[in-house]
């Protein structure tokens, strides 16, 4: 096993442990007075957080010069898509109580519902697409294009969350300063490199 | 060449050795970071370590209750539901004077002192004045009344406070004929209740009833839980409680009681008119824009209840709002 293959296995090894954490607690009756919202609280902070993980990925490749850090974007991705299966499954079946027509009605008539049900789908194109040969299939080109949706998944994340606090709005505002920066950064570096280079060349002396 | 020394062949570490180093290396990263992972999820995830139920405080002398179970049921005073255990009640507050996390107000509380502590009645009153809580005691010996508590939020709780009627303290201080409503104000201290420093709310909290909201029987100016004292993440050391009304019309830990002739404003309103009525009578059949009402989950149960109409009170408290929209007047 290289280096880099083992990172991966790190990676998705530890992605797994707050699930699996989180199930451990729910057996133990550990998740607090409402366990059900401490639930769904958790497994969408864990989906917003390993999806802002996988967009950290090409930025943190910038700074430190290491190609390494792309082959930790899938596994980052999907787990964020993961988690947020688990969010809805656990909306379902116990907010809802595997009310089917409640659910519906509930995501027809609630604006943070359809935004959190709009970027649950928007993922699964991009989840179905992480494989090799999708990737090859569709071309780097096309891929990476469609790719940029992770984005508007995450602000559609941020969004979700923004809406359905009550009036503490610090915690959604973090998440949507830091994703600000994950895209400034993104975007901005093709603005930025010209500027870094005139500085460097050009000499002003006093 | 010659600075170098040369490495002799017995010191060179032989493949079977340093590859056996590599996954011993290995090995200690999984292990590492596997450990890293976990204690950064309890980090965020920490189980209650607070002492929720704090032993040696001297129960409150109760008043007997006059009446048989099933007189006090059908008043309302009881109900016929178990009550939420202690540790839950203790362990699950929403009080945003101290933190805006329902699980961490208990520990953020629990400093609180509130030796000394008067409430003001006054506005259109005849006699005005300021009572302590052995005064309000000596007013009217506290009861015990188990209510049900819906929060806006759709969950619930069965509770048993202690306290008395609101009723008693209002025809103490003797309102005017010109007193339609009562407005509460809570304690502004920013250093005691650090969670005013941040503006989620406009501070102090306040509150408001109807003067007839005020004065019904059900109404209770709480100043105990359990038959104890009550604790400070639950609105130590007096709160209001208005049974079939959302749980914020249950302001906490309150300073000033004023007779006044306006509807008063009242915090959440004020903050979200759209969201949060004045009434706040709980209600399935009205939403919540963001969420429905027809449901709630009662907190240390499975599944989930169906919502009642006043919370279950309707027998007692319809007759205040008849002829009312309760979908306009919310």
């Amino acid at each position: 096993m290289n280096p880099q293959q083992f990172y991966r296995i790190l990676v998705i090894v530890n992605g797994a442990i707050p699930g699996l954490m989180l199930a451990w607690d729910a057996t133990q009756g550990h998740l607090g007075a409402n366990s059900v919202n401490q639930a769904l609280h958790v497994t969408g902070m864990l989906s917003l957080v390993f999806l802002f993980f996988s967009l950290l990925m090409t930025p943190l490749r910038w700074a430190t010069g290491w190609s390494g850090w792309i082959a930790f974007r899938r596994a980052l991705g999907l787990y964020g898509f993961f988690y947020s299966l688990i969010h809805l499954a656990i909306y379902v079946g116990f907010d809802r109580a595997l009310n089917v027509a409640s659910t519906l009605h509930e995501i027809w008539t609630r604006t943070f519902l359809q935004v959190g049900t709009a970027a649950l789908l928007l993922m699964v194109p991009l989840a179905v697409t992480s494989t090799n040969p999708m990737i090859r299939r569709l071309g780097q080109k096309r891929w990476r294009l469609l790719h940029r949706a992770a984005y508007v998944v995450a602000a559609l994340g941020v969004l979700h969350y923004f809406l359905l606090v009550k009036s503490d709005v610090r915690q959604p505002l973090a998440f949507a300063a830091v994703l600000a920066v994950l895209f400034g950064i993104r975007y901005g570096r093709r603005f930025m490199e010209p500027q870094v280079f005139t500085r460097t060349a050009v000499k002003i002396d006093p | 060449m010659d600075d170098i020394p040369e490495i002799p062949e017995r010191e060179i570490t032989p493949p079977e050795v340093y590859y056996n180093r590599r996954s011993w290396m290995r090995a200690g990263l999984a292990v590492g970071s596997v450990l890293a992972t976990a204690s950064l999820y309890r980090w965020f995830n920490p189980y209650g370590k607070v002492e929720l139920a704090p032993t040696g405080i001297t129960p409150l002398a109760l008043q007997k209750p006059l009446d048989s179970e099933a007189a006090l049921l059908a008043r309302g005073w009881r109900v016929d539901e178990p009550s939420t255990a202690e540790r839950r009640i203790l362990g699950y507050n929403n009080f945003y004077e101290f933190t805006t996390s329902k699980y961490d107000v208990a520990k953020a509380a629990a400093d609180f002192k509130t030796d000394g502590w008067k409430v003001i009645v006054d506005g259109l009153v005849s006699k005005p004045r300021s009572f302590t809580i052995d005064e309000l005691h000596a007013l009217s010996q506290p009861q015990e009344r188990v209510y049900r508590m819906r929060c806006v939020e759709a969950w619930s709780m069965v509770i048993p406070w202690a306290g008395l009627p609101l009723a008693h303290l209002l025809e103490a201080v003797e309102p005017t004929a010109d007193a339609k409503y009562v407005a509460f104000e809570t304690l502004l201290d920013p250093i005691r209740m650090p969670g005013q420093q941040h503006a989620v709310l406009d501070w102090p909290y306040v509150e408001g009833l109807r003067l007839d909201e005020a004065m019904h029987p059900l109404t209770l100016l709480a100043t105990g839980l359990y038959r104890k004292p009550l604790p400070p993440q639950d609105g130590a050391p007096v709160r209001l409680v208005v049974p079939w009304k959302y749980g914020f019309k249950g302001i906490k830990s309150i300073v000033r009681i004023t007779l006044v002739a306006d509807q008063p404003q009242t915090s959440w309103n004020h903050y979200a008119s759209k969201q949060y009525g004045f009434y706040a009578n709980v209600n399935p059949d009205v939403d919540h824009p963001r969420w429905s009402q027809a449901t709630e989950q009662r907190i240390g149960e499975p599944g989930r209840r169906n919502t009642l109409l006043f919370n279950g009170y309707e027998e007692q408290v319809a007759g205040l709002y008849s002829g009312m929209d309760l979908r306009t007047n919310f």
